[in-house]
């Protein structure tokens, strides 16, 4: 079992780690929601990963097929994006409010006017 | 599934009435139906909860196959006594809630989104309900998002600009700690091939060596950390409560939490059990020092806030922390403790959260600055703010006392001594801040502004009284509640049946 056989687990954790890096370190508030869709969508290349079986196909029912991938994950996942897209949709819509309460979107711009305020 | 009676179909329609309802509510764009619509479904909501824990007491555990789908293919809604006790919970907080919101939302939220706010507020409630009575641990993920989803959107509505920054805010920690939970259940199906709660704690133990499994706890203790304002992970709570509209943060105080310890326990109890918890992994360890520090620390910061609203935020996460503190007892006794604690603080920030609501209604404002002299215009509400002040001290003949009780005696049966002062002294800071907001009240010199003021509305301060009088009530009589943590606790340390 070489480091290369679990490949898309390694490229799920670094995608997790430049999301939550770039969530903690931009101050741009739209790049932060960049960051956690990635965050997210690292975790669905971690589920769609746990599905595979070796040597199974398409999970769909075919005569001359004996094996299959496990769809459950991918189900899961479906539901997982809607969550992200809903996510999303609601960060940019708060983004948009913020820059009309404040004419900024970065976050040490708007900290300093709730300051003297 | 032959024969078809209302009362076997409670578990789904705890779900379904208040997720059919939302829609509606914004559909029919008048304010008073709306309300009054809303008012309904949340007493029927409350309704199904009651009758479900009297089935659970009568009859034992339900088992409900969501779409007549046999667990463990389908989704299976699963009630014992522990959620049942906690969608009481959250069910009789929103049936309180409802009748008091009209003229708070009609100050406080602009015309055109009043449609808006009630179907959110429905939509919170459905997840917190769907996470409470789900037995399938990735349906209890997807009630999570629904719950968090309408929770940043409730608080954003706030009038302060600052209500967008901390829903904003809450919305990055919230994702994060949703997120940490889906990694946790993945694990979890990784190594078990299942997300049935029940099918998951019966298949853990052949697996418990893995370090998969650590990963997933881990994983799952942080996200749901997040949610419930576990220190150090409470920083989105003191602004999303100071600057949501009253209604939402009443709401969300007294039950969002509550809900994610909720989770907590099934996922440590019932699902990885007594042994992986707490002997194999430290959890307890980890609870004790962080709830420890939560006590002192929240407190101490409370003192400091010039806004009343974010001072009793910083007090939730303290209690919060003595609810971690009774997890971390890991025994009957704590649990039963933590378990108390939840619906009697559930009762003490509803009620303060409430007057704070009938205060900003007539002021405009929280700051202790602006209160001075304000008791003796409206004493009704001041009234019930001491009054909750007291129960969140710990008075006797307030549920805040009951809870302390159980939760010294729990830790007293451990020896831990040291624990037991810093409840003490964690009272004592709680006499500290909620003196300095009832001196200035009473004893501070009216503004002309305060001297003109009245008192709140007759229905605010009808449910305020409702949740004070609860507070005393079940602080006197507490055989109900004692009894039924009691058994929420022992069918808890038991683990799977």
């Amino acid at each position: 079992m070489s480091i290369l056989t679990h490949y898309n687990y390694e490229i799920a954790i670094f995608l997790a780690m430049v999301g939550l890096y770039v969530v903690i370190a931009q101050g741009n508030l739209v790049k932060k929601v960049t960051g956690l869709t990635m965050f997210q969508t690292s975790v669905f290349i971690l589920y769609i990963s746990m599905g595979v079986v070796q040597g199974g196909s398409v999970p769909i029912l075919d005569a001359d097929t004996t094996r299959y991938s496990n769809p459950l994950p991918h189900v899961l996942i479906l539901t997982a994006i809607v969550v992200g897209v809903a996510t999303t949709a609601v960060a940019l819509a708060l983004i948009l409010r913020i820059k009309e309460a404040y004419g900024t979107i970065e976050e040490d711009e708007i900290h300093e006017q709730d300051e003297s305020f | 599934m032959s024969g078809f009676s209302l009362s076997d179909q409670l578990p789904a329609l705890q779900v379904v009435l208040p997720l059919i309802a939302a829609p509606l509510a914004f559909i029919i764009r008048r304010e008073a139906l709306i309300w009054a619509f809303c008012t309904v479904v949340a007493w029927l909501t409350f309704a199904v909860s009651w009758s479900l824990l009297g089935q659970v007491q009568a009859e034992g555990t339900i088992s409900y196959a969501m779409g007549g789908w046999v667990a463990p293919w389908g989704i299976q809604y699963r009630i014992d006594i522990v959620n049942a006790y906690v969608a009481l919970i959250v069910s009789g907080i929103a049936a309180v809630v409802f009748p008091y919101a009209r003229h708070s939302v009609l100050k406080e939220i602009r015309g055109d989104r009043i449609p808006a706010f009630y179907s959110l507020l429905l939509l919170c409630l459905t997840g917190l309900l769907g996470m409470t009575v789900t037995g399938d641990a990735f349906n209890l993920f997807v009630f999570l998002e629904i719950s968090s989803l309408s929770m940043y959107s409730l608080i954003s509505l706030g009038q302060d600009r600052r209500a967008f920054t901390a829903a904003f805010q809450y919305l990055v920690m919230g994702t994060i700690g949703g997120t940490f939970v889906l990694i946790g259940v993945g694990f979890l199906y990784e190594v078990t091939g299942t997300l049935n709660m029940i099918d998951l704690a019966e298949r853990l133990p052949d697996v418990t060596r893995l370090r998969t499994l650590h990963t997933a706890f881990a994983f799952l203790v942080v996200g749901i950390g997040l949610k419930l304002a576990l220190f150090p992970l409470h920083l989105w709570l003191p602004n999303a409560y100071a600057f949501a509209p009253s209604v939402a943060t009443v709401f969300i105080a007294a039950t969002a939490t509550k809900v994610a310890v909720y989770a907590l326990l099934r996922f440590v109890f019932t699902i990885f059990g007594v042994e992986v918890s707490f002997q194999d992994l430290p959890l307890d360890q980890i609870f004790v020092v962080l709830g420890s520090i939560a006590i002192l620390s929240a407190s101490a910061v409370a003192i400091f806030q010039q806004n009343v609203k974010r001072m009793l935020a910083y007090s939730s996460v303290a209690q919060i922390g003595y609810i971690v503190l009774g997890i971390a007892l890991a025994t009957s006794a704590g649990l039963q403790a933590s378990l108390l604690h939840l619906f009697n603080h559930a009762l003490m920030k509803g009620a303060l959260f409430m007057a704070m609501g009938c205060l900003f209604y007539r002021l405009g404002s929280v700051q202790i600055g602006d209160l001075g002299g304000i008791a003796r215009v409206m004493p009704w509400t001041f009234g019930a703010f001491a009054l909750g002040g007291l129960s969140l001290i710990g008075v006797p003949l307030t549920v805040g006392f009951i809870s302390k009780w159980y939760l010294v005696l729990a830790i007293l049966e451990r020896g831990w001594w040291p624990l037991a002062a810093l409840v003490l002294l964690g009272s004592l800071l709680a006499i500290v801040y909620i003196w300095r907001v009832v001196e200035t009240a009473w004893f501070g010199s009216p503004s002309p502004r305060n001297e003109s003021a009245r008192e709140a509305p007759a229905g605010m301060l009808i449910a305020t009284w409702t949740l004070v009088l609860a507070n005393l009530y079940f602080g006197i009589q507490t055989d109900l509640t004692v009894g039924i943590a009691r058994q929420a606790a022992d069918v808890l340390m038991d683990g799977a049946p």
